[in-house]
């Protein structure tokens, strides 16, 4: 789907601050992958109620 | 198996019926593995509460994405390496080989940051956190040799510039990332077998240790948990 959308076989942009060097589809993933993570640890499970005073 | 004046020692015991085990490998394997990893921790019922958390699914999503990789991968191999060039269905799996790898890698890098920031090797866990991290450095040129097995320029490219790499770093003459079948070798079979010998080890460990709890919230309960040796 996302190939539909997006053409995938382009060439990729590159991001680029003095040394730093990076393609535009490696900081999206990323920059996807740190979201991922502060979600994982913030969003509540489901059917589980968070009990602070045990471990 | 030695006799005793052309008895075998593991005959039934004349009075009792009993086998005597002495000596027996397979029965001293079976009483170590079942000491070392007991069938209720092997398949436990349940998990510790703290599990209950979105940090810990990770492991398992990266488990399933192995399994996709290694089905995709094993449809790939049957049909060869150029069939999914010419064929409809060749190029769907391919795909599904290679998006499969992609969440590998993204699952399996966020659930490496959760494991470091709760210090995953706390409790004796050492080789737990050994045995993943090594599965996922063993995994890294596991992927990038199906790069150079695409059978196309994107794959000369890459083998070309990875050779340069490999003689740059003095370890060139040890395989030549330019022989198609070698690097297949490798890809298929050689870099796949230790990537799931390391992750079978690492689920075995994990399920003998246990998943690790999360970090105390203070710090005084940290440092005794240190001092005490069960951080």
């Amino acid at each position: 789907m996302i190939a539909a959308i997006f053409d995938l076989n382009g060439k990729p942009g590159f991001a680029h601050w003095h040394f730093f060097q990076m393609s535009v589809p490696n900081i999206i993933v990323i920059v996807l992958m740190l979201l991922v993570f502060v979600v994982a640890l913030l969003a509540p499970f489901p059917g589980h109620t968070r009990d602070r005073g045990g471990r | 198996m030695s006799t005793t004046g052309g008895v075998p020692e593991m005959a039934p015991d004349a009075s009792t019926g009993a086998l005597d085990t002495t000596g027996s490998w397979t029965v001293a394997l079976r009483r170590r593995l079942v000491a070392v990893l007991p069938p209720e921790k092997l398949l436990p019922d349940g998990q510790p509460a703290y599990v209950a958390s979105w940090i810990y699914v990770f492991g398992v999503l990266t488990l399933t994405s192995l399994v996709v990789i290694i089905g995709s991968g094993t449809i790939l191999a049957l049909k060869g390496p150029g069939w999914w060039h010419d064929s409809g269905l060749g190029h769907f799996f391919n795909s599904i080989h290679l998006w499969a790898v992609e969440l590998f890698f993204f699952f399996t890098v966020i659930h490496l940051w959760g494991k470091y920031w709760m210090s995953a090797w706390r409790g004796g866990r050492a080789r737990v956190w050994m045995t993943g991290a090594n599965s996922f450095l063993v995994a890294i040129p596991c992927a990038l040799t199906g790069y150079i097995s695409q059978q196309n320029f994107d794959a000369q490219w890459i083998s070309t510039q990875a050779k340069d790499a490999m003689n740059a770093v003095g370890i060139g003459s040890f395989f030549n990332l330019l022989n198609f079948g070698q690097i297949y070798g490798y890809h298929v079979f050689l870099l796949p077998a230790a990537v799931l010998g390391l992750v079978v080890a690492h689920v075995l460990l994990v399920r003998r240790h246990g998943v690790v709890p999360p970090l105390p919230d203070d710090l005084r309960t940290l440092l005794d948990d240190a001092r005490q040796g069960r951080a």
